[in-house]
C-alpha cells in the first residue's frame, strides 16, 4: 500500500516530501513530483509535511482519484529522482492560500 | 590494523568528521557529508557492533516494511570515503577529547535513549516498566536482553498515546501466530506466548482530537486477530464536522470509528482519555494504577480519582537525550543544545561540535524527519570546515594506547548480517537476531583487530 502524490501537487513544488523521505522515492517533471511504489516503504512520513495535502495513502484515494496510483507508477519510472528540496515555483503561497481556504 | 583512512595523496586537504552513532540521522549525515563538493571522509562510530539503532531496536517486529530503509544505509556505507567501526563506545572506550583530536568535526547522533519517568510513588513496583525497555527487550537489544517481563496479570497499562505505545500494545495484543514470522527475538516470542493479558489500557492526559498516534497505526488494532479496539462513545466532545486535514483529526477519525465497532475477541484494546497519573499502588508489585480525571472527559464521575486493576504498567511519555561528559546539555528539553545542529553552549555555538538526530530536536517525527534534520546540521559543518582546525592526529592512531582490542567494520557487520538472516531463516522468520555483543563479534569472525 504505497502512498500517491494526486494533482493537488501541480504548480507549487514545496518538495518538503522530498527532504523528509526516507529512501529517496520521490521523482519530478516540470508539472508535479511523483512516488516510486517500489521503493517507497509506506512510512508516511511525507503526507503531514505536504503543505497542500497533494500525497495520500493509495487505500484512501476517493474514487476520482484512483487513476493517480497508475500515473505515479509510470511517471516515477519516466523521471528523472529528486534527492533534495527545490525552490517553490512562482504563485505557489497563493496558490495554497486559495487551496487552504 | 585500521585501513587507512585514504591514500595520502588522496587524504591530503580532505576534511575528516567523525560520527557518532550507527541510527538514521548519523548515516543521513555521512550521506550528506559524502555528497558534498567538498572532500570529506566519514568515520562512524557506534557503541554496538550492529549499525542501524532504532530501525533494529525501535521498529517493531510487525513493521517489515519500514525496516527497508537499511538498504539506503547500506548503500550509503558504500560510498567511497565511509568508514564504519561498531562496538566502539566512544566515552568510554575512547574519549571525546582523544576522538576531537583526529577529527575537524564531530557530529552526536546519539539519540534519545533515557526514558522519561512520570515521577509518581510506586513506579518502581515490580510490574512497572518503561515502555522503551520492553521496546529494547522484544528487539533484542543487547544492553536489554537480561530483563524479565512477567505476563501473568490479566490487564495491563499503558501510560502514553504516541506511537511507541502503540507499538507495546499491539504487540501485547497479537498471537504468537501473528508474531512468530517477523524478527522478533526468540526470547520474547516464547515469554509473550505464555501471556495472560486479556485488558490492555492505553491511557493518555488528553482528550481523543490531542493524540499523537498515526492514524495508520491505528488502523492496524481494527485488523488483529484476537483483539478489539475499544473506545467509549461518551470519550467524544462535540467537533466540528468538518476536521481539517491532518494527522490528529485522521486519529480521531478513526477512534470515533473504533467507538462504533463491537467486540467478539478475547483480548481488548481500550483507549482511555483525560487521564494523568498520580500513582501505582500494590503489595510488593503493581495491582492498580491510579489517576486524576480530567472533569471535562468525565460528565457521569463526580470525583476526580479514577483506579484501574492491573498487574503491569509501561510508561511510554516520552525519551531524551543521554548526557554526555564535556557536551552541552539541556536537562529540560532532554537534547544538546544548539543553534542549527551546531552544538551551543550560552548561545554560542561550539567550533568543530555539531548534533543531528533525536539528540538535536527531540524524539519526534519519523524515519526521513531525520534526513531533513541531518542535511541542515551538514550545511553547518560544511560551511565551517574551511575554518576549522587541522586535527592534531591521524584517525589511524586513535586507538593507540587505548584498551580497545577489536571493533566491527561493514564488511564483518555483513557476516553478522548473513547469519542472522540463515538463523531466521530455518524458523520462517526474516532474521533471528543475535542479542549479545560477544555473539555479534564471534559472527563477525571475531571483528577487526585494532
Amino acid at each position: 500500500m504505497p502512498y500517491v502524490v494526486t494533482d493537488l501537487c501541480t504548480g507549487c513544488r514545496y518538495t518538503e516530501c522530498v527532504s523528509v523521505c526516507p529512501v529517496e522515492c520521490f521523482h519530478i517533471d516540470d508539472a508535479m513530483t511523483y512516488i516510486d511504489p517500489q521503493n517507497c516503504i509506506d512510512c508516511g512520513g511525507c503526507v503531514p509535511v505536504c503543505p497542500v495535502g497533494a500525497i495520500k495513502a493509495a487505500h484512501k484515494l476517493p474514487p476520482d482519484k484512483m487513476e493517480w496510483i497508475e500515473i505515479n507508477r509510470r511517471r516515477a519510472a519516466e523521471t528523472p529522482l529528486v534527492t533534495g528540496k527545490l525552490a517553490p515555483l512562482p504563485g505557489a503561497d497563493e496558490r495554497k492560500a486559495m487551496i487552504l481556504r | 590494523m585500521i585501513p587507512r583512512a585514504s591514500s595520502p595523496r588522496r587524504a591530503a586537504g580532505r576534511y575528516r568528521v567523525a560520527i557518532i552513532g550507527g541510527g538514521p540521522s548519523g548515516f543521513y549525515a555521512a550521506e550528506a557529508l559524502l555528497r558534498s563538493e567538498q572532500a570529506v571522509d566519514v568515520d562512524m562510530f557506534e557503541r554496538l557492533p550492529v549499525p542501524y539503532g532504532l530501525v533494529r531496536f525501535g521498529v517493531a517486529p510487525d513493521h517489515p516494511k519500514l525496516k527497508q530503509v537499511t538498504r539506503v544505509f547500506d548503500r550509503i556505507a558504500e560510498m567511497p570515503g565511509f568508514r564504519f567501526f561498531g562496538g566502539v563506545d566512544i566515552g568510554k572506550a575512547v574519549s571525546i577529547s582523544a576522538l576531537r583530536s583526529c577529527y575537524h568535526a564531530l557530529v552526536l547522533a546519539t539519540g534519545a535513549p533515557v526514558s522519561r519517568l512520570m515521577d509518581v510513588p510506586g513506579e518502581r513496583l515490580p510490574g512497572s516498566y518503561q515502555a522503551g525497555d520492553f521496546v529494547a527487550w522484544y528487539n533484542g537489544h543487547p544492553d536489554f536482553q537480561h530483563l524479565q517481563f512477567d505476563f501473568g496479570a490479566e490487564q495491563a497499562v499503558i501510560i502514553g498515546h504516541g506511537n511507541v505505545a502503540l507499538d507495546v500494545a499491539r504487540i501485547l495484543a497479537k498471537t504468537p501466530d501473528e508474531l512468530r514470522h517477523t524478527d522478533i527475538a526468540a526470547h520474547a516470542l516464547d515469554a509473550l506466548a505464555d501471556s495472560r493479558v486479556r485488558d490492555i489500557y492505553l491511557a493518555g492526559r488528553r482528550g481523543p482530537d490531542q493524540t499523537r498516534f498515526a492514524a495508520k497505526e491505528l488502523q492496524e488494532f481494527a485488523e488483529l486477530a484476537d483483539c478489539d479496539p475499544v473506545v467509549e462513545p461518551d470519550d467524544f466532545p462535540q467537533l466540528s464536522s468538518n476536521p481539517p486535514d491532518t494527522e490528529p483529526a485522521a486519529a480521531l477519525a478513526m477512534l470515533r470509528e473504533f467507538s462504533m465497532r463491537p467486540t467478539a475477541k478475547r483480548r481488548r484494546c481500550v483507549f482511555l482519555f483525560g487521564l494523568t497519573p498520580i500513582g501505582i499502588e500494590g503489595d510488593g508489585r503493581v495491582q492498580r494504577m491510579l489517576f486524576n480525571q480530567r472533569q471535562e472527559q468525565a460528565p457521569a464521575i463526580a470525583q476526580g480519582h479514577v483506579a484501574l486493576d492491573c498487574g503491569l504498567v509501561f510508561s511510554s511519555i516520552g525519551r531524551r537525550a543521554a548526557p554526555i561528559s564535556g557536551i552541552p546539555y539541556d536537562e529540560p528539553g532532554g537534547v544538546h543544545p544548539n543553534i542549527g545542529g551546531r552544538l551551543a553552549a550560552g548561545g554560542c555555538a561550539l567550533r568543530g561540535l555539531y548534533v543531528c538526530g533525536w539528540g538535536k530536536r527531540g524524539p519526534q517525527g519519523t524515519i526521513g524527519t531525520n534526513r531533513a534534520c541531518s542535511v541542515e546540521t551538514v550545511a553547518n559543518v560544511l560551511a565551517d570546515l574551511p575554518q576549522l582546525d587541522e586535527p592534531l592526529r591521524h584517525p589511524d592512531s586513535l586507538f593507540a594506547g587505548m584498551s580497545i582490542r577489536r571493533y566491527v567494520d561493514y564488511r564483518s557487520w555483513g557476516r553478522i548480517d548473513a547469519e542472522e538472516i540463515a538463523r531466521g531463516g530455518a524458523k520462517g522468520k526474516p532474521r533471528e537476531k543475535f542479542i549479545t555483543v560477544d555473539e555479534m563479534f564471534a559472527a563477525a569472525g571475531g571483528g577487526v583487530a585494532c
